[in-house]
């Protein structure tokens, strides 16, 4: 099962630590060694239901190449591979739930809440959010912000709200065909809009799909949608175009797009850390931001010469550990040591 | 070689492109708006393109894989591709394609 190995919190409570890591990427995993290493705790809030951010999210099956050391590896397998290697330091996860604000403490320490009601404590931030949260893309319709959460929705999240509507839902994957089926005996009526009798969807949902269609309790179209009719965010219809017949437009009071997710930087871009073109500027010492004990690691931030690797992003969290390290355990001495000697390292590796 | 790229706002660039380089990379090189978030693994759908009709037919046609992906983009017509997976050559010098809408 995903995540079963993983300490995973459920969203609301108070938790306290060294570092909070906004975004469980493969940065952010690192930069859970890298802590560990000088024995600070880390707790990493990610909007994915699961670890690896783009890794997990974009190709979990693509190959990568240029991780030193591992010739070919795929999103997932690296992301597999950073989890068994950041085991021994027990990170704890709060998934599916943004960072919504970072606020001053009033014991000094920062104070990071999410959407979904958790407040993580702690002397340090590290801001390893990458290209931003996963969001659902937005269809490029002109008004649709007027309909969003009153007649558009990006997700179910009570079903019961689509009771007695007509419901029109575009897409052509497994979330597109998973709530047509899953709506359409509590809707008036449903419609599927896709812009091709094609589906990337399991075949057996498309198949029932086809079947309900068959028996005219489902429509399906062929179109590509164009346009939204209605007023005060309350839709009446829904503006479709067609190669056979043109331009026309359908019934409905509920439209659900599902074109998949887009990366989007969200609340972070609102803690105050001077960004620069959607990028965290810091220096190339630390790592830092320009508001002390805040870093940024990996594709999020920007400094002369940055290169979007994920290499480079292992390279700044090590460094950024280094001053986390004096901000967290300001009385005690920071010592170097290498994993391949060091007996106190191998112990908190638990292989000596 | 070229490519000629129509942006959103209608302007047509002529972009110097290198053999063997996608096309997407090229657009991106110039700094013309095109997301590419996946950076040309074909699994994002926000590099779509239209295609001119005349060079539609002298480029390799889209594999089952950029297929599925033009699902997550918008407007899909016959003359979409995924301008990740349109590898340049000598012969498609002044190949024209259109940057399509993007998805907020």
């Amino acid at each position: 099962m995903k995540n079963a190995h993983l300490t995973v919190h459920q969203p609301g409570g108070t938790h306290d630590t060294d570092v909070i890591i906004i975004g469980a990427g493969p940065v952010g995993l690192f930069a859970v060694f890298e802590l560990g290493l000088l024995d600070l705790k880390a707790h990493l809030i990610d909007i994915l239901d699961r670890p690896g951010g783009q890794c997990a999210e974009l190709y979990p099956e693509k190959p990568i190449y240029d991780i030193p050391g591992l010739p070919i590896v795929t999103g997932q397998e690296l992301t597999d591979k950073l989890l068994e290697q950041i085991k021994p330091f027990n990170a704890q996860y709060h998934f599916s739930q943004m960072a919504e604000s970072m606020t001053r403490h009033s014991d000094g320490r920062w104070q990071v809440t999410t959407d979904g009601g958790t407040t993580l404590r702690a002397p340090v931030v590290v801001i390893a959010a990458g290209g931003g949260s996963f969001v659902p893309k937005k269809p490029p319709i002109a008004g649709i912000e007027a309909y969003e959460g009153k007649s558009v929705f990006y997700a179910v999240r009570k079903m019961e709200q689509f009771r007695g509507r007509d419901i029109v839902i575009a897409g052509g994957g497994d979330s597109a065909l998973d709530w047509a089926l899953n709506l359409q005996p509590i809707a008036k009526s449903l419609t599927l809009v896709h812009h091709r009798d094609g589906f990337r969807a399991a075949q057996h949902s498309v198949n029932q799909m086809k079947a309900l269609v068959g028996d005219g309790r489902m429509a399906f179209h062929i179109a590509n949608i164009t346009g939204l009719e209605g007023a005060d965010g309350q839709l009446t219809g829904v503006k479709l175009n067609a190669k056979d017949r043109g331009d026309y437009v359908l019934q409905a009071d509920a439209l659900l797009p599902f074109f998949g997710l887009t990366m989007k930087l969200g609340p972070v871009a609102e803690f105050g850390l001077n960004l620069h073109e959607n990028l965290i500027p810091v220096d190339t010492e630390k790592f830092e931001t320009s508001t002390p004990t805040v870093f940024a690691i990996g594709d999020i931030n920007a400094y002369p010469g940055k290169l979007k690797l994920i290499l480079s992003g292992f390279h700044e969290g090590a460094l950024m550990a280094q001053q986390a390290f004096r901000y967290c355990r300001p009385n005690e001495r920071l010592r170097f040591q290498y994993t391949t000697s060091s007996t106190s390292l191998q112990k908190k590796l638990g292989v000596a | 070689v070229k490519v000629v790229v129509t942006d959103r706002t209608g302007q047509v660039h002529d972009l110097e492109a290198l053999d063997g380089w996608r096309v997407m990379e090229i657009i991106r090189d110039y700094g013309l708006p095109i997301k590419a978030e996946c950076g040309g693994a074909c699994a994002c759908a926000t590099c779509h393109v239209y295609v001119d009709p005349v060079w539609a037919a002298k480029l390799v046609p889209a594999s089952e894989e950029e297929i599925d992906m033009l699902d997550q983009a918008f407007h899909v017509t016959e003359q979409s591709r995924l301008s990740c997976q349109i590898l340049m050559r000598e012969d498609l010098d002044g190949l024209h394609v259109t940057l399509a809408p993007d998805g907020a």
